[in-house]
This record gives structure tokens, sequence and C-alpha cells, in this order.
């Protein structure tokens, strides 16, 4: 296995054998090690001496189901510190079959050049190239990506940035290929499109034909742990085909976190939507019956997985608005703003997709602008111009890409639902406790992928928790949480596995089958999951050296005063049980 | 009395024709009826409900409604 570096200040590279200490990592173990190793904290995340570490998952290229998954690490522009962003395409298994364990991007051009860099398999090596893309510069990714596909064979991989990565924005993530060759499937969160964009990197190409498999210590362990992954995906109400995410995908959850009072609404004013019904997974799947005269299930974002949540909006002549419709981008443009017109969303989604915007730190950042009295709640059509704003550069549209954090600095509003610079995901913190201390102690700035407490708080699923209980019990949940997460993004496989394995121990015991197979180890569950918590001491070190201390894992100052509707309760978790979250790590 | 149901998910096929996803429909029970015993009215399968919600509070099947309660029941539903 290779680490593949690229210099993009010379436009040379190198490859090298995976180091000994790094055989046993993949997905974020690998990028967050990396950039722990090499990267100095203090670095301005747009310098030169910044990284960006493309890894795919320990499993990526097997056939554990709902593997495709892979982790993409630098410091990030919009936090100051660490950060992983998770994709899944196909890019993660391409990845792996050429013996790619990472890309590490490094350098910076000395003028404001653009690259394609293009990666091909040759005699048992990638072999490298790089050719000028300032064509390409300026343009939406829809447009781009076919022109792309047309010049090169059907069969690449592309990862790409958009205008919001190019112009450097600290909302902007990097674009990987969907299984239709479109710019769909984003490493969104964290502004690691403005890395990319400030090493002069516009594409990063795989052409992984004529690769062979990927290779593994103990082919029989894998065999075991892969069924009973596969059982448990098969098995669980949740997972399996024409289950709750394949029917309804993610957005799914906006009913459900509506009714618990836990649905962040225009601008974390309140935690109930009265159009909730209207944006809701079951709206989506309705819609699309009614118009296209049928059923219609989701798809997978990469081969292989069982789940398949990935959805499709459809308008009134049947013509595709969006692929994929998530719980997230849908509650940031639609809840989060006072939207409630499914149509409208898809149409921001797809602005957002083609500039490279992250959807939730752009919905976030629009219901600030509307808190603070911009334009109003609800306004589609407003939405609509400020995210073309945001797309074309505009001095507005630069302004709000800076993020929600510092556009609340920007109109002197306290109301900034963002914690290390990183604006909220869709789950009120005052109403869902330990979702509220994984937001505020997380390495990587407000994240509910982090430490998915929702699980056992409000879906009843791998136990059940008080939502509303403030107590520090909620540390311990978080913790637990962060740290099986970790262990599942290093992992590759998709976080939604977590919904089985949590309830079917024989799914959990998959998992770890599954990587002791791979990588010839004898890992107990327990140790498996203490890997998980070492790359969090890693992460959390990094952050401790770039200035972070504990009085940044703080939920915003306004949530501990303003009493949020239906529950009326405030953000009361004391600090020794935040700090107690890394302290007892 | 008379409490008010929404159904959420695959639920939904035990709503009253037509009615969407979450529309709040109407349901007579008998004084001291439980959220088992409405599910069961319904004609639910027990093991199709994971979670039922009042008042923003998740409540155990056991949980007594009152006059005009309101329901939302749900199937095992998960995402991000
Ligand atoms: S469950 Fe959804 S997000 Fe996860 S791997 Fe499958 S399609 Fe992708």
């Amino acid at each position: 296995m290779w680490i593949l570096r690229l210099n993009m200040t010379d436009r040379s590279y190198k490859i090298e054998e995976v180091p000994e200490r790094y055989k046993q990592l993949g997905g974020r173990a690998m990028t967050s090690t990396l950039i722990h190793d090499e990267v100095d904290p203090q670095a301005h995340p747009l310098g030169p001496n910044n990284k960006l570490v493309f890894a795919p998952g320990l499993l990526a290229g097997t056939s554990a189901p709902s593997s495709g998954r892979m982790s993409v690490g630098g410091k990030s522009p919009l936090t100051g510190g660490i950060k992983e962003s998770n994709v899944g395409s196909e890019w993660s298994a391409a990845m792996a079959r050429m013996g790619l364990k990472a890309v590490v991007v490094e350098g910076q051009p000395a003028d404001e050049s653009f690259w394609t860099v293009h990666i091909a398999y040759k005699e048992g090596k990638p072999v490298v190239e790089f050719q000028q893309a300032d064509e390409y510069v300026g343009q939406d990714l829809y447009d781009v990506y076919p022109m792309l596909y047309e010049k090169l064979s059907n069969k690449v991989q592309v990862a790409a940035i958009g205008t919001s990565g190019e112009l450097k924005y600290a909302n902007s993530g990097i674009a990987f290929n969907d299984m239709h060759k479109g710019p769909t499937r984003y490493a969104g969160r964290g502004g690691l499109g403005a890395v990319m964009g400030s090493k002069g990197l516009k594409f990063l190409i795989l052409d992984a034909a004529d690769t062979p498999r990927v290779e593994m210590a103990n082919p029989e362990l894998f065999r075991e742990g892969q069924k009973k992954m596969r059982e448990a995906l098969m098995e669980h109400a949740i997972t399996k085909p024409q289950g709750g995410l394949n029917t309804y995908g993610t957005a799914i959850l906006i009913n459900i976190l509506n009714e618990a009072g836990g649905l962040p609404t225009r601008n974390f004013r309140s935690g109930r939507f009265e159009g909730a019904a209207d944006i809701a997974g079951e709206a989506i799947f309705e819609s699309n019956k009614e118009r296209m005269g049928k059923e219609i299930y989701n798809h997978g974002c990469s081969p292989g997985c069982t789940i398949q949540c990935s959805n499709t909006l459809y308008d009134e002549n049947c013509e595709e608005i969006v692929s994929c419709v998530e719980y997230e981008s849908d509650w940031a443009l639609g809840a989060n703003c006072g939207i409630a017109n499914l149509d409208a969303i898809g149409r921001m989604i797809k602005l957002c997709n083609g500039y490279g915007l992250d959807t939730i730190e752009t919905g976030v950042t629009i219901g600030v602008v509307m808190d603070s009295g911009m334009i109003e709640f609800g306004d589609e059509q407003g939405t609509l111009d400020l995210i073309e704003q945001m797309g074309k550069g505009t001095p507005v549209g630069r302004l709000l890409g800076m993020g929600a954090a510092d556009v609340a600095k920007a109109f002197g509003n306290p109301r900034s639902p963002t914690v290390k610079g990183q604006a909220m995901p869709a789950y009120e913190p005052r109403a869902v406790k330990g979702i509220g201390v994984t937001y505020a102690t997380t390495t990587m700035g407000a994240d509910h992928t982090a430490g998915y407490t929702i699980a056992p708080e409000i879906l009843s699923v791998g136990g059940e928790s008080d939502p509303l209980q403030a107590d520090k019990a909620k540390a311990d949940l978080s913790r637990g949480f962060q740290s099986t997460t970790a262990l599942i993004d290093s992992s590759g496989h998709c976080l939604f596995i977590a919904f089985a394995i949590l309830d079917i121990p024989s799914g959990f015991e998959g998992l770890i089958d599954e990587i002791n197979g791979m990588l010839g180890t004898n890992m107990t569950q327990e140790e498996a999951v203490e890997t998980g918590a070492e790359v969090l001491r890693l992460e959390r070190a990094f952050n401790e050296k770039a200035g972070f201390t504990n009085a940044d894992d703080r939920l915003p100052e306004f949530m501990k005063y303003e009493k949020l509707p239906p529950h009326n309760v405030v953000a009361d978790l004391s600090d020794e049980v935040m700090d107690s979250v890394y302290g007892e790590l | 009395m008379k409490v008010t149901v929404k159904l959420f998910a695959m639920l939904q096929t035990y709503a009253p024709e037509g009615a969407r996803a979450g529309t709040p429909f109407e349901v007579e029970m008998p004084e001291n009826s439980t959220i088992a015993d409405l599910i069961d009215h319904l004609d639910i399968p027990e093991r199709e409900v994971k979670i039922a919600y009042v008042d923003g509070r998740a409540r155990s099947p056991q949980f007594r409604l009152e006059p005009g309660t309101e329901v939302g029941i749900f199937p095992p539903v998960g995402g991000g």
C-alpha cells in the first residue's frame, strides 16, 4: 500500500510505502493521524503548510456491506481545528484497489493557477499527471462534470471543488461523483473545499482500470463478519430493504424531531415547525409517487450499500429537481429558514451542489441573515438569490461564504447557533441534551455525526435516554458514541450501520470480525472501540496546540438564557459535565 | 372521549384513506384508555410501533389518555 504525496508548489509527486505505524489505519484514523503528525497546528488553514488528506476506509473495496465511505482531512478554515469530513462514493473502493492508503496534497502554487491531478494505475503502482484546469474555473459543477466525463472515460472517479472552493470560502465542500457521475456526494463540512482551492487543486481524478482486488489477512474471518453485518442490516427495520431509510430517506427524521420539540426552527427560535409534515421524508415519497405514478425507493451513494438511503426529488414534469434531499439539507434550508416548500428546498440544494457549498452551513447562515432582518423568514426567492450570490462571488456572497458564525458577527447578532465556528445541524441541543454535549465537545465543531446520541435519546435505538434530562450521564453517553463513531468512520462503514448494530449484538460482532479479518488482528470489541478513542485523543491534542481550551467546548450563550418552545428549556448542563467528556476519555 | 392521532412513515397505512403522514385525525375511545388500547383500536400490530409521543414526550404503552390528548405514533425510524 502507498501514500501518494502531491506537491502543488512544483507539481511533482512521491510514492512512499506505508510506514509500519500507519498500516492498521483507515479513513478518519488515517487522515487525523497524518494531520496530527505532519501539520503545524498553528499553520494557516489556507497557507502552504496545511495539508489535505484523502483516505479510504479500512474496509474499502471489500464486500463489507455499506462500506463505501471515505475521509478527507485537514486543518479547517471554518473552525481553525482539525477536520475529518466523511463522504460516500465509488471513490473509496477505487482508491483502495489502487493500493492508496492516502493521498496527501501539499504546498501551493505561487500563482492563482488551478490544476487537475490525474491518477492512473500501471504495473502495480499509481502514476500521476498534472494538467492545467483553468478553463473550468468559475463554472457550475453540474456543467463541468458532464464535460469531464465526456473527455475522459466514463469509468473515472472525480473529486472537485466548485466556485466556493475556488474563492476559498470557509463554507465550501469537496464534491465526489455519485453513481450517475453527478457532483452530488459531498465531503461538505468544515471548509475543506477552500483548502483544496488554496492548493490550486480543482480536480482529483482516479482511473482505477486494471487494478487488483484488495487483499486481506484473514479472508475467512472477514467473511464471517461480513455475513453477520449483512444479516443485521437486512433485519433491522430502519436499515432493511424498503425499510425506513430506503423508503423515506434520512428526512424521515423531520416529523419525529418535530414531535419531540427538537426540530430547530427559524434560526433556533423554536423546536417545532408548523410546516414539518410538508417537508418530511414521507412528503418526499408521496410527492414522487404522485408525480411519477409509482413508488420510488432510494438508491445508494456507493456500490455495495444494502441500506440505500439516497433519494431523488422530481418535479411535476417528472424531471429530477435534485438528488438527494438529505434530512440535514431539508431542515437547514427548510424549517431553519421557515420554508415549507419542498420543491424550492430541492432547488436550493441543487444550487449548493453546483457551487460546492455545504448545505448545513448555508442554511444556518441564511437563517442568521433572516434572524438579523436582511430578508424575511420564509422568503424562498430571497434565499435562492443569496445562494446564487455566494456561488457567483458577489461582495455579499463572499461575506455569506464565511459561514454562520462570522455572518452573525457581521450583523451584530448574538443568536449564532455555532460551536467552534461551525453551524449546528438539525437537532436542538436545548431539547436534546446529549447531542448538545456532542456539539460542544467534539473536535469537529458543532457536528451531529461525531456522537449521535439521537439514537437513544429520540429514536429508542441502542437503549433509551430521556432527551430532556440534563445530567452527567449525557457526558458518558456522548463520549461512548464519539469513540464508537471514530471507529466506524475509520472502518469505512457508513455511520447508518449503527442503527442495526446497536440493536443487534451479532452485527457489532460482525464489524469487529470484519476489521480483524482485514488486518489479521485479534481485537476485542473494547479494544477496537479504544482505537476510536485514540483517534479522538490525537484530534484533541492537535486542537489544543492550535489554541483551543475547555472554554471552546461550550454551547452558544444565547441558548443558556433564551427558553426554547415548546418545552421552554435552556441549555443547562454545567461546564464540569462538558469538561468530563474529554477529561475522562 | 375523543383523542387526536397522527401516524407517521409506514404506519400511515392505518390512517383514514387519503390522509398524509402526520395529518391529525380524531378517534373515539372509551374513558381511561391507554396508548396500547389506541394502537389496538387502530389495528396496528404492536411490533410495528416503536415510539408514541404525547406533548413532545415519548410515552409508554401504559400511558393513560385524556379527552383531547394528541398522540403521534412512529414505527422505527432513523437517519442523520
Ligand atoms: S446508507 Fe445512505 S449514506 Fe450510507 S452508504 Fe448507504 S446510501 Fe450512502
